[in-house]
């Protein structure tokens, strides 16, 4: 059909373009860019630390607003759209929290640091991760959709309230923060490439999350078959 | 509005008559909290100042923990006999039988961490007196953050075949600030700090925790019984 | 609602039900009378049970809408009218006959909800037990409690998921005569069941679902009752 081989290409395109982005990136990353004057190399992960948390809460985002979409609408596409947004963003989450993880042990000599990004970050993980395992334990697609959506919105709203009660708390706990500012600004060439990367992670996020969703479809032709055939 | 009452009343009396009547949940429940303060104070010595520190944290932990076995057989009572489908048949709107319920819970998990509260102060020697009031105070709307939180997604997986799993790994990352919240403020009410300016955020926390959820679920609760 | 006609008791609207995209109930579509006795059949699967409980207000039909005497079905007010028995007896077990009665009564809304226990009670011939623990009463007992706990509070519009499944002696007579007696008092009885030979008798009309479709919709004749294999036979699957 006409329609999936325009669907393929602009994937396949999108995909490319992403791949030689990247590694374009990558090489300005590691060959070009000095290191930094307080942090040394390890600077450079946060040019995957920093868009990996926009794209992780753009999707959970997205996610739950795909979600009340679909109890307005008992459309089950969105529901699709919804849970593979949220199972892309999850990865992404994780890239952050990860990334996040190793500079503050090679900066500070710990682990885990509680400011309002990382904990509101890791909260956030926990509950869309809750949010799949759900969806993995109901059968009926209907049903799935439904309360899958209610636990998005409840997830939504929950990170919001960690993000400012801990952004509050710090406000009157001053503790330092985990950012590229720490050492005092950043270049506006290093800015560039930043954006760059968030290009390029960003087509890279979209591919996935369209080559999951074909597979949602798939996945719910075979659901609705194969009760056809049950209910012979 | 009257209907709404009667009909919430209505159900959180009969949840409390059988509860009562067959102590299952009681029981488990305050067994295990008492368990668990126990062995904590074998574990540590509880004249320390360490002690006092965590003495928050810790008699939360129990509440949230004590509370899953309370709050998951909110609705899973309903299920055996299809009591659920009469209920929700019945002119008691889905926002009535979920407040009830969240009634009848927060009157049960109230009773458990009083008693687990004595307990606490009797083998950790913490000094409850001074801001008794205050402390039942921050436990009641800790409390009612789980019960809101609990009761609701009692009833989003009552009929799921992984209910049991599924009722904590959803409940407690969400309740994750309503307990930061409580804990902080346990402990620093427990060490005898009062509520001043610097824990007083804390406070507010909870409080909007607890108004932003009760509106939430109230509205969605009927979209997850009933479709 | 101010219509001059008299509306219909029941009016299932173009109802389908999806479940994912398998359609449970495809375009169901029939109205039913006030007064009447529908006996509403089906081969398992058929989709009777899906469709008994969008009527009843338990779920939402993807498509299409229920009117029961033209309001819907999650109005409060409408839902004071229906009575519902499922394949469940709807009564707790740890609470006492009386108790489990009372609570009913109150959630629908009877300012002495205690007398209306007790008066059913004697209705079906358990206030001798009134007191005794639902977990200890026999199986006829409880089915019999659990047909007062769908009657009590005189309901209009009757909707039975196969009342007469697994029912002792008793209990289908204490049964056949409640049903005798609100179909004489005008009310208005839908009955999902198997058991054609009891359904057919006290029917005024039959509803027939194959596959999620409706197959007929009408007057039960003399004929069907006498030949209760005829409806499956020119409707049904086979």
């Amino acid at each position: 059909m006409s329609e999936s081989t325009v669907r393929d290409k602009v994937l396949f395109g999108l995909a490319g373009f992403a791949a030689i982005l990247l590694t374009w990136n990558l090489h300005t990353i590691f060959l070009v860019m000095p290191d930094e004057l307080n942090q040394g190399a390890i600077w450079r992960i946060f040019f995957f630390h920093v868009p990996a948390a926009l794209l992780g809460l753009t999707g959970f985002g997205l996610g739950m607003i795909f979600s009340l979409t679909y109890l307005f609408t008992n459309n089950l596409r969105y529901d699709a759209i919804a849970e593979s947004i949220i199972e892309v963003a999850l990865v992404f989450a994780a890239v952050n929290l990860v990334t996040g993880s190793i500079w503050a042990r090679i900066i500070w000599g710990i682990w885990w640091a509680w400011d309002a990004r990382l904990t509101s970050m890791l909260v956030c993980w926990l509950i869309f991760a809750g949010y799949l395992m759900l969806r993995r334990a109901i059968d009926e697609p209907t049903q799935r959709a439904r309360l899958s959506a209610v636990v998005s919105i409840f997830g939504a709203v929950d990170v919001v309230i960690v993000w400012k009660s801990i952004e509050w708390w710090r406000t009157q706990h001053p503790a330092p923060v985990l950012s590229i500012r720490n050492g005092g600004g950043m270049d506006p060439g290093m800015e560039s490439t930043m954006y760059w990367n968030l290009l390029a992670l960003f087509c890279f996020a979209v591919v996935l999350v369209m080559v999951r969703m074909r597979q949602a479809r798939i996945s719910q032709e075979i659901d609705s078959l194969r009760r056809l055939a049950h209910s012979y | 509005m009257p209907g709404f009452l009667r009909a919430a009343l209505a159900i959180a009396a009969k949840d409390l008559r059988s509860e009562l009547r067959t102590k299952e949940v009681l029981n488990a429940s305050l067994a295990f909290s008492v368990t668990i303060l126990l062995l904590f104070s074998f574990a540590f010595d509880p004249s320390s100042e360490e002690l006092q520190q965590i003495g928050g944290g810790l008699l939360w932990m129990v509440f949230a923990f004590a509370g899953a076995l309370t709050l998951n057989r909110s609705f899973a009572r309903e299920t055996q006999n299809d009591c659920l489908d009469a209920l929700i048949a019945s002119p008691a709107s889905s926002s009535a039988l979920y407040f009830g319920k969240a009634l009848a819970n927060f009157a049960l998990l109230m009773a458990i961490e009083v008693f687990c509260l004595l307990v606490f102060g009797l083998f950790y020697n913490a000094r409850l007196a001074a801001q008794f009031g205050t402390i039942i105070l921050v436990i009641a709307l800790g409390t009612w953050a789980l019960t809101v939180i609990g009761t609701m997604f009692s009833a989003l997986t009552v009929n799921l075949r992984l209910r049991e799993l599924m009722l904590p790994t959803l409940v407690y990352p969400l309740m994750i600030p309503a307990l930061m919240a409580a804990m902080t403020l346990t402990t620093d009410l427990l060490a005898g700090t009062p509520i001043n300016n610097e824990n007083r955020i804390w406070l507010r926390v909870l409080l909007a925790f607890d108004v932003i959820f009760t509106a939430l679920a109230t509205f969605f609760v009927d979209t997850v019984l009933v479709g | 609602m101010s219509s001059s006609e008299p509306s219909a008791a029941l009016v299932v609207d173009r109802v389908s039900k999806y479940y994912g995209h398998y359609p449970a109930l495809r375009n169901v579509r029939f109205e039913v009378e006030p007064g009447s006795s529908v006996a509403l059949l089906g081969r398992n699967g058929a989709g009777k049970t899906t469709l008994l409980k969008i009527v009843a207000g338990l779920s939402k039909a993807s498509e299409g809408s229920v009117k029961i005497q033209g309001a819907d079905v999650r109005q409060e007010a409408t839902r004071r009218k229906i009575g519902v028995l499922g394949h469940g007896i709807s009564l707790y077990e740890e609470l006492s006959a009386a108790e489990n009665l009372t609570f009913f009564a109150r959630l629908y809304g009877y300012p002495d909800p205690a007398k209306r226990a007790d008066a059913w009670l004697e209705r079906v011939g358990l206030e001798r037990v009134r007191d005794g623990l639902v977990r200890e009463f026999s199986r006829g007992m409880r089915q019999r409690l659990a047909v007062a706990r769908a009657f009590l509070h005189e309901p209009e519009v009757l909707l039975f998921d196969e009342p007469f499944t697994a029912l002792d002696d008793r209990a289908i007579a204490v049964l056949q005569s409640l049903l005798a007696e609100a179909h004489a008092e005008g009310r208005t009885i839908v009955m999902s069941t198997h058991q054609l030979r009891e359904a057919l008798e006290l029917a005024t009309h039959v509803v027939l679902i194959r596959r999620g479709q409706l197959a007929f919709a009408g007057e039960r004749t003399s004929q069907m009752l006498e030949d209760t294999g005829w409806l499956y036979r020119n409707y049904g699957d086979n």
